[in-house]
């Protein structure tokens, strides 16, 4: 078989790694990225837990190493058909490409926080996202964020919440949420910093470490309990309502600048680029795949595989890692098809 | 009393805004490691006190931290300064000096 | 607070309700406490708005207070309803909307539970035959009394004849809207503006030219709670909801409070005086309460209708303060008149609260 292209839907860490990888086995990859610049979520952050790496520092290199690869941005996936042995993929630069296998590296959305009404976000301007706080960490400005002395952050937003669609834990919020804590005192020395959180669940290697560096270091107070309302007084203040469930109490603070941890629900477009040959999401919303055990890198159709959080909550090196195990598969996959 | 047979209830709820922050700062001067208590309550289960009184150093920091020193006493004034909370505790605290820590530092009666 | 964030939620939060031909079914509190509410109801939606809405006298309670104090069943309370329902099919309506709050709720659940569980609806009309010999179909669309003057919300403003201003300052009068809990807290997609940010009684002020306030305790209960006050025991618990409201509100200085529910007026009214004798305190400005309205009650006020007429002499919070502040005329020595000037008695006035 002379055909030797792949291609890979999403241009995050995830794509990048597998196309890298895929690129340097000699394959002929096509990577496409919807946004007009790669990098995913990944390039909007400012810093990674555990270490405090900068996102550059991991994000360069992952483009570098795609240097061989056929990108396209601002690019998406219309329509893909199935042939006998092969995809044939139109894309909306109206370029079409017959592909031996698909990567779906399609990652995810960040939780609409506006969904949790009762948190007030794009109400009350002192409510912001993790999102909006690593960009306020990238470029210094944001007109929400004025000296700050008292600041909030809310664990598990648009997760562990059967209200909001999304039952499953987001994994990464809780080390997040940590890690924006102690960069936020240090910004704001003075500032008192409160994480409102159900379990911590700080599961990685050197993130424990990272926790005790919170309390012990920055002096962050950990509140076990989830937030149930916001409100704003007078002076434009946040009123936080919670339950200190380690004294059975109820416990309100008024705050400053309240940060909604906002988890990780399964990328829309993502969905609908796979709805196009019939692949469906599992009730999480994330996409279901062959094997939970074995099999998290092939979906239910030949060819079609999957990498990084599309299949659920991923730490970056569980991302990375599950791109380079996509590249290994998918050379299996072509290898075993032409033995056939 | 009013005549109405009735009255305010008074509110249950911890109000952080009224907490004691410069007391709770002058311990943690004194003592830091108070910082790293993460409430996991093996110096409670381990107390050699706790079946004949309600000592427990983790209500205690938790109560200083909502601003409630005299509940704080409450779970302290039976601690018989054993020191096998010290031996168990997994964050490695000092937890008989810091108890020590905490009566001098809110005047707490021996 | 971004105005443009709740605009984008109350766009969320829009039912269909037709606008005419309706049948009306009172509360039992509001036509014991504020039976000029419902008279005002009536006559604007009829006389001012020149629209169809029907009442009979054979309506009864929905069973609300007994089904929230656990003295009946639910099986009673839907049969009940099933009855009024009978009601206006016999009638010939096909709208429905009820004056009290508490009642909107249990329609609103008990057309959801017929629906989750329609062998329960059939359970309902064998009931309803059963003890009344009666059939019942459901209603086409359900509606609270207030979603009826929000509805007409500017045609009432280009009717009206004062605003929601304040006349020395010019500046918009600052309204606390408080929507009964069982408006949309069970069903958030069941009224306007959902749960967390009710636009129903917002849209009202907006519309008559009166500023929302929005505090803390916004969503709080206005104490009532049934039990909480039903039972002698529970009312410090009662007391001590409103309370917290209160405190909430006040730094805030609102000119007024307007609420949809008939249980909330009255708490948020009767409870002032109590906290005053308890506690010595006042919310309003120089030993004031703040004077709390029925959305009726407002609504004939700024369409011109006579104070008294209204039963604004009903409140415990005296309310000339507020009639001051707008500039809507009134006859101090005819607040204590009734029909043909009948001489109704001056009532004994607290010294802890005007």
């Amino acid at each position: 078989m002379a055909i030797k292209n792949i291609v890979v839907i999403g241009g995050g860490p995830a794509g990048l790694e597998a196309s890298a990888q895929l690129h340097y086995m000699g394959y002929n990859v096509f990577l496409i990225e919807k946004n007009d610049k790669l990098g995913g979520h990944l390039g909007k952050w400012d810093r990674l837990f555990p270490q405090g790496i900068q996102s550059e520092e991991l994000l360069n290199p992952l483009i570098k190493n795609t240097a061989g690869v056929k990108t396209f941005v601002n690019t998406e996936v219309v329509n893909i058909n199935k042939l006998e042995k092969q995809y044939n993929i139109i894309l909306s630069n109206g370029i079409t490409i017959l592909a031996r296998a698909v990567l779906f590296a399609t990652g995810f959305d960040l939780f609409p926080a506006s969904k949790k009404e009762e948190y007030g976000y794009g109400i009350y301007d002192k409510v912001i996202t993790n999102a909006d706080l690593e960009i306020f960490f990238r470029t210094k400005s944001d007109s929400r964020i004025v000296n700050p002395l008292k600041i909030g952050f809310v664990h598990c937003v648009g997760s562990r919440d059967e209200k909001t669609g999304n039952r499953q834990c987001s994994k990464v919020c809780c080390a997040t949420a940590v890690k924006q804590a102690c960069e936020i005192k240090e910004v704001f020395p003075n500032a008192e910093v409160i994480c409102f959180y159900m379990d911590l669940r700080m599961f990685g290697r050197k993130y424990e470490d990272l926790y005790l560096t919170a309390q012990k270091k920055y002096g962050v107070r950990f509140i076990r309990g989830r937030v149930s309302e916001v409100g704003e007084n007078i002076n434009h203040q946040l009123i936080v309502k919670a339950e200190d469930t380690l004294s059975s109490k109820p416990l309100k603070v008024t705050l400053d600048l309240l940060v909604l941890m906002c988890g990780m629900n399964n990328s829309s477009e993502g969905i609908k680029t796979a709805s196009l040959i019939g692949l469906k999401a599992d009730e999480d919303g994330f996409f279901e795949t062959l094997n939970p055990m074995q099999g998290s890198i092939f979906s239910h159709k030949k060819g079609v595989f999957y990498a990084g959080a599309a299949t659920g909550p991923k730490t970056l090196p569980e991302t990375i890692n599950e791109g380079r195990a996509a590249a290994i598969c998918i050379n299996n996959y072509i290898k075993e098809e032409i033995n056939e | 009393m009013n005549k109405f047979g009735y009255s305010l209830s008074p509110a249950s709820v911890i109000n952080l805004d009224n907490a004691d922050k410069i007391k709770f700062k002058e311990l943690i001067d004194l003592e830091p490691d108070v910082l790293k208590c993460m409430a996991c309550g093996s110096c409670v289960s381990s107390c050699s006190a706790v079946n004949f009184t309600n000592s427990s150093l983790r209500s205690a920091i938790l109560s200083l931290q909502n601003g409630l020193p005299e509940k704080a006493y409450e779970y302290l004034k039976g601690c018989m300064l054993c020191g096998k909370c010290t031996m168990i505790c997994p964050r490695g605290i000092n937890t008989r000096r810091l108890i020590i820590s905490i009566f001098q530092t809110y005047n707490f009666k021996k | 607070m971004i105005y443009e964030g709740k605009k984008k939620i109350w766009k969320d939060y829009q039912k269909e309700i037709p606008d005419d031909h309706y049948f009306y079914v009172r509360s039992c509190i509001r036509q014991t406490l504020f039976p000029a509410s419902e008279k005002t109801f009536l006559d604007i939606t009829r006389n001012k708005l020149h629209k169809d809405f029907f009442e009979t006298e054979h309506h009864t309670t929905c069973g609300g207070i007994a089904y929230h104090s656990d003295v009946i069943p639910q099986e009673t309370v839907m049969t009940i309803i099933a009855r009024q329902f009978a009601l206006m099919k016999k009638y010939g309506y096909e709208n429905y909307v009820c004056s009290c709050i508490t009642s909107f709720g249990l329609y609103t659940e008990t057309l959801e539970t017929w629906h989750e569980f329609p062998q329960l609806q059939e359970k309902t009309a064998e009931n309803l035959w059963k003890s009344c010999k009666l059939e019942f179909t459901k209603p086409k669309y359900l509606a609270h009394s207030s979603d009826i003057i929000y509805k007409f919300r500017n045609l009432i403003a280009e009717q009206a004849k004062y605003k929601l201003i304040n006349q020395y300052t010019g500046e918009p009068l600052k309204v606390v809207e408080h929507i009964g809990c069982h408006y949309s807290k069970m069903f958030p997609s069941k009224g306007f503006g959902g749960a967390e940010y009710p636009y129903v009684l917002a849209g009202m002020i907006e519309a008559w030219g009166g500023e929302v306030v929005d505090y803390p305790e916004r969503r709080h209960c206005c104490g009532f709670g049934f039990r909480q006050y039903l039972v002698k025991a529970n009312r410090g618990y009662s007391i001590s909801n409103t309370h917290k409201k209160f405190e909430s509100m006040e730094p805030f200085k609102p000119d007024m409070i307007i609420t949809n529910c008939p249980g909330c007026p009255y708490f948020l009214d009767r409870w002032q005086y109590a906290i005053a004798e308890m506690e010595g305190k006042t919310y309003g400005e120089n030993g004031h309460g703040i004077p709390v309205f029925t959305y009726e009650e407002v609504a004939g006020l700024v369409m011109g209708y006579n104070p008294w007429d209204l039963g604004l002499q009903n409140h415990q919070i005296g309310t000339e303060i507020l009639l001051d502040k707008i500039g809507i005329p009134y006859d101090p020595n005819m607040k204590y008149k009734g029909l043909n000037n009948k001489d109704l008695g001056i009532p004994e006035f607290p010294s802890c609260i005007k």
